[in-house]
């Protein structure tokens, strides 16, 4: 397998934090989320989803707008502690270690489960200081070129900007933008890539390349992915995660449906609401 | 029009029908009962006429405000630009009735003072600002910046007498760093309000990718947001370094002024009282001897070109940013 080449992606690699983690018994999970209760203040986002995400493969979160998906997928990195009044109860844990225990710090974890946003978004700077942006905060001592080149070839961008490496991020266009975004995440080997429906601002063209890029991403990182494109969870998922939102307490409470196999969900879904969803009864 | 041609008995196949339909629609005039008129310029028609008139007015209230400004520009260069010469920058003030001379020593004060405000403020109002865009709703932040909004108003000449009090008096004479401390109050506000604002204005979607990336709030704030909020940092430096050259209350109070170079033994020293441009020309245009009022338009077409220099340099830094 591939994922000799990167560190990370050993099973037996050390974890953020450098202890030894009690053995999983299901080693091909990389990422276990089991969410109870989330809050932003005392609006419960999101309740009962439990979604173990699978080693080298793409899991895809779908639902209509408002379920919750997206912040399901930034609790899994931790990004939700930027927003204020966010509570949450229940446990991610990564290789069997729960990144919401007090003990962990939150840099650390977004350092290994890096994030690849819906907006195309670089830094107003050089494509090259873009991509090298992770390396230098993480001190890398090695040679950046080469890691930098190395990023960009996994991304599927090399060949383009090869000649341009000093000109601006900014300069490219939207699906470069975000290949290079997915550069900039891969650039310090993370082991997981969440990635927040990442081609919702990219024409046809672009979005096929960044399909054709995950499938290939797969084999080395562990992909979580949030759409609002079915075909494109069809086209890449191998797991599918269906979050509807639950509107009789009140308020809107996302929640999961059902889980499973894509191929399964897509044509034979179990639940009526996953069934009615992927038909288009209701949007 | 097809009962008109019953030249075969035959029925039109459907080809034919659809083939006469679309002849049909082409001979049909297809801007029957459109008015041309409508959409010719007309001024009787009242919007057209109080929009032609607007933009007159608007031009013209432009040009009048230009009007005073270049007055003022044409003013300082025929009446400071017959008296620019080397000797200006090298000499001394000349005693009342001496002829010549120059202001040497008030270029040195003002360049010296303005800069050690600059030096004072630049960390402190760019951290500030950091702090505000970072803390923005917290109280203590909102003390803060209601407390620079009213520093943006206070009278230059309270910053003065504040630095009269407090450092003058204290440590015992007019001094250059007095100077300084009284400018940098003035030029406090103005880099906090608009560090902050050029901060806050750095997409949100950027410091997400930071944070994303696994960087610290530190990393973010030194390696993303200020870089990319650098041309605006800097826009808010050249508004005050501009406002700061410029001051005289201030420095009436703290600097007072002096004849001398701003050395004693031939060494630098900044504990004595220092020239400014903006004291000497204020001294200097009130007395009633012709060379030294020729002085005074002379030192103000220098200040002048100093703070468009200094803008003109910030401006193609920013510029620099921008493009990278």
């Amino acid at each position: 397998m591939a994922s000799g080449t990167v560190p990370n992606a050993n099973p037996k690699a050390t974890p953020p934090g450098g202890g030894t983690l009690a053995s999983h018994p299901n080693d091909d999970v990389v990422m276990d989320c089991d969410i109870k209760e989330l809050y932003y203040g005392t609006f419960k986002a999101v309740r009962d989803t439990k979604i173990p995400i699978k080693k080298n493969a793409i899991t895809a979160f779908i639902g209509p707008s408002g379920c919750g998906k997206s912040t399901v997928l930034r609790c899994l990195n931790r990004m939700n502690d930027l927003v204020r009044g966010f509570r949450f109860k229940g446990h991610v844990k990564y290789r069997g270690k729960d990144i919401y225990d007090p003990a962990i710090d939150p840099v650390a974890v977004r350092r290994y489960i890096g994030m690849v946003f819906q907006q195309p978004n670089p830094f107003a700077t050089s494509i090259f200081n873009n991509v090298a942006f992770g390396l230098r905060i993480n001190n890398y001592k090695g040679n950046k070129t080469e890691k930098v080149e190395q990023a960009l070839k996994r991304a599927a961008l090399w060949d383009e900007v090869k000649d341009k490496l000093q000109n601006s991020g900014l300069s490219l266009s939207g699906g470069q933008q975000q290949r290079l975004c997915i550069a900039r995440a891969v650039a310090t080997d993370p082991e997981v890539l969440l990635m927040d429906e990442p081609c919702s601002a990219l024409d046809p063209i672009a979005t096929r390349r960044i399909e054709e890029l995950m499938l290939e991403l797969k084999t080395r990182y562990t992909i979580a992915i949030v759409t609002h494109n079915l075909q494109q969870a069809q086209r890449v998922a191998d797991k599918t995660g269906f979050l509807y939102v639950d509107t009789t307490e009140g308020g809107r409470t996302g929640y999961l449906v059902e889980f499973g196999d894509s191929k399964e969900m897509f044509e034979n879904p179990k639940e009526k609401h996953t069934r009615e969803y992927i038909r288009g009864e209701f949007s | 029009m097809s009962g008109d041609k019953p030249v075969t008995a035959k029925e039109p196949s459907p080809a034919e029908t659809l083939l006469h339909r679309a002849e049909e629609e082409a001979a049909r005039d297809p801007f029957a009962g459109v008015d041309f008129r409508e959409l010719e310029l007309s001024l009787y028609r009242p919007r057209t006429l109080f929009s032609i008139i607007l933009t007159w007015i608007v031009t013209g209230m432009t040009l009048f405000a230009l009007i005073p400004l270049f007055a003022v520009l044409w003013m300082l260069i025929w009446r400071g630009g017959q008296k620019l010469s080397l000797a200006l920058f090298t000499q001394l003030p000349p005693a009342p009735l001496e002829q010549g001379g120059g202001f040497g020593n008030a270029i040195v004060g003002t360049l010296l003072m303005v800069g050690l405000a600059t030096l004072i403020t630049v960390p402190l109002g760019v951290l500030t600002g950091v702090f505000l865009a970072q803390a923005g709703a917290s109280r203590l932040a909102a003390a803060v910046r209601f407390s620079a909004k009213v520093l943006t108003g206070f009278p230059s000449i309270l910053a003065g007498v504040f630095a009269y009090g407090a450092i003058v008096l204290t440590t015992g004479g007019y001094s250059a760093i007095a100077g300084g401390i009284a400018l940098s109050i003035l030029m406090l506000p103005t880099i906090i309000l608009t560090a902050e604002s050029a901060i806050a204005m750095v997409p949100a979607k950027m410091k997400e990718a930071s944070i994303g990336l696994g960087a610290t709030g530190t990393q973010t704030v030194w390696m993303v947001l200020l870089p990319t909020a650098m041309p605006g940092i800097l826009t808010g430096v050249m508004l005050a370094v501009a406002r700061a050259a410029g001051e005289t209350a201030p420095l009436l109070f703290t600097a007072l002024f002096s004849n001398y170079w701003l050395a004693s033994n031939g060494r630098l020293d900044l504990m004595q009282p220092t020239a400014s441009l903006a004291v000497l020309i204020y001294n200097f245009s009130g007395m009633p001897i012709k060379n030294q009022v020729e002085l005074a338009w002379a030192a103000a077409l220098v200040l002048v070109a100093l703070v468009m220099i200094t803008n003109l340099i910030g401006q193609s830094f920013s510029r620099q940013q921008v493009n990278q």
